[in-house]
């Protein structure tokens, strides 16, 4: 019971993360990929991918401003499998929907900027998924950090690429929504917003309980 | 269900046309990526169907049977075979509905196609207001079996029935001033959920042909697919088809028709007009900001094959746009 206790953040995360490939898979034999699977695969892959990295950008903020703690043991499984998803979706575009034909990839990939928009997302996130052991966290020191930073740019340039490719925005708002979202988890990191807020939370919970003073991690100033 | 794989016979339905076969022959040259695709295949569904090539219907559990004789399964005249009746149906762009291409059929259900009117006007000598059914009555309906090309990158074969519009506009007789047709689909926000305020298109949907393209043979007025009544989900009861330009310019569920002098506004033009223009020709020399047209995928099928100029109806149409930049006039 107390192992479910400590655990069971991980167990609803590599649940909810595998399921949206269990239910491609399911889709696929219930013939429920639309008259356009390939496509159908490409749009789903994608969006769980977004959904995922954006999910592992709000493990941090929930610990340092709202002291939940077991956050974080989510945070590296989350960015892992929305890499994951986001092969997927780069291998289904280039072998489902361009049988890997490498002159037809390339042209596109230099015509549409939203194809270049993925692409960059994508390679900046390689480095990340390698060096996200134990082992690679280790050996780099303080440069694992620097280098983990650049998921703060994979994650806007990945919004980014879904963004471009929406017919209209007005119509389609998903990609301005993943924007807010990722606006917010941003900022959330810059320190003075984080000390803001953390401070408001304190006055809040301190009004509150008044009397009973009861630390909590929002006034270790992390 | 053991004769079924009877290798000696071979259906001549089960031949592959050529360049589906040259098509796949690419997708499978490529070693060991190739492997990955052949297992997909081998693990069947929906995916293995499509990359051999087996269509199915969506929102089916079994593939279809193969149709016997190949005289029934309908083929344009490059051989291709036309989507079936339940994919045209169940896979449109329908705005004025939603914006989810597989939702559509299901909102779309019980929309009335009748009774229903066009009024036909203008710069023409006798404007007219027919009945669907005048339509239907007055003028022969023939199959025609046209490629649709969306200009997100897909496309299907589709059996449509119908009569050229030329038919219709030559009754009306329009003036010597008249150059160009505008279309203008229902406004119905009681049937068309996303006609509702807040909406972000400035409805009814509106399209626009010049009046030589307008009089062209392969412009089709569509009342029926596959013949049968058009379903609501491909604009019933009356649309346009015109095979050489994107899928877009074939505007749904028409009620009036006019006969102008300057050149129509258009809905997608009016939104986006570097991305769609006046003409929007399928053209795959001409790139789309997002979205690739110098191929497609049709659907039913692995891969993507190259998108031809004008469709692959240069031949007929070509013609109509001598001299002109179609850069420039995309």
């Amino acid at each position: 019971m107390d192992w479910l206790r400590a655990n069971w953040l991980r167990i609803v995360a590599h649940i909810g993360a595998l399921a949206p490939l269990g239910v491609i898979v399911l889709d696929n034999y219930r013939y429920n990929l639309t008259a356009n699977p390939i496509q159908e695969i490409i749009v789903r892959t994608g969006k769980v991918a977004l959904v995922l990295l954006v999910l592992s950008l709000a493990c941090t903020p929930l610990n340092t401003i709202f002291g939940f703690r077991q956050a974080l043991q989510v945070r590296r499984a989350l960015g892992l499998y929305g890499f994951m998803y986001a092969g997927l979706h780069l291998a289904a575009f280039a072998v489902l929907d361009y049988g890997l034909d490498l002159q037809l990839i390339g042209q596109t990939i230099i015509e549409k900027y939203y194809v270049i928009a993925g692409f960059i997302a994508f390679i900046i996130l390689v480095p990340l998924a390698v060096t996200s052991t134990r082992g690679w966290m280790a050996r780099l020191g303080k440069r694992w950090r620097a280098l983990h930073k650049l998921v703060y740019l994979a994650v806007p340039v990945a919004v980014l690429h879904f963004a471009l490719l929406v017919k209209s925005l007005g119509s389609r708002p998903e990609p301005l929504l993943f924007g807010a979202v990722v606006i917010v988890l941003l900022a959330l990191r810059i320190p003075a917003m984080r000390r803001a807020i953390s401070n408001l939370r304190f006055k809040v919970r301190g009004a509150a309980q008044r009397s009973s003073y009861a630390p909590s991690h929002a006034d270790k100033g992390l | 269900m053991l004769l079924r794989r009877n290798t000696l016979k071979i259906r001549s339905s089960e031949i592959t046309p050529e360049h589906v076969y040259l098509s796949r022959r690419r997708f499978m040259r490529l070693g060991a990526l190739a492997l990955g695709s052949a297992a997909l295949t081998a693990c069947g569904g929906q995916l293995g169907d499509t990359l051999a090539g087996r269509t199915a219907p969506a929102g089916t559990r079994e593939p279809l049977p193969a149709p016997t004789g190949s005289a029934e399964i309908k083929r344009d005249e490059f051989g291709d075979p036309a989507n079936s009746f339940e994919t045209i149906s169940t896979y449109n762009n329908y705005y004025e509905f939603t914006e989810d291409k597989e939702a559509v059929s299901r909102l779309a259900a019980n929309f009335k196609a009748e009774p229903w009117t066009v009024t036909v006007g203008g710069l023409v000598n006798n404007p007219r207001t027919y009945d669907i059914d005048d339509l239907r009555r007055k003028f022969d309906q023939e199959e025609r079996i046209y490629r649709l090309r969306c200009v997100e990158g897909w496309s299907m074969v589709i059996p449509w029935i119908g009569f050229p519009l030329h038919k219709l506009l030559k009754e009306v007789e329009p003036k010597a001033e008249a150059r160009y047709v505008r279309f203008e689909s229902l406004f119905d926000p009681q049937q068309y959920p996303n006609q509702r305020p807040p909406t972000f298109y400035p409805w009814p949907y509106t399209e626009g042909l010049r009046l030589d393209e307008a009089m062209h043979d392969l412009t089709l007025m569509v009342t029926g697919l596959y013949g049968k009544p058009l379903p609501n989900s491909n604009g019933a009861p009356l649309r346009l088809a015109v095979p050489w330009k994107y899928g877009f310019k074939s505007i749904k569920a028409i009620v009036k028709i006019e006969l102008t002098a300057e050149q129509p506004k258009t809905l997608w033009n009016t939104m986006a007009p570097h991305e769609y223009g006046f003409y929007s020709n399928v053209n795959p020399q001409r790139p789309h900001p997002r979205w690739s047209q110098a191929t497609e995928r049709r659907i039913g099928e692995p891969g993507r094959r190259p998108t031809l100029m004008f469709n692959g109806y240069a031949e007929q149409v070509a013609g109509l746009y001598a001299g002109m930049d179609l850069q420039v006039n995309y």
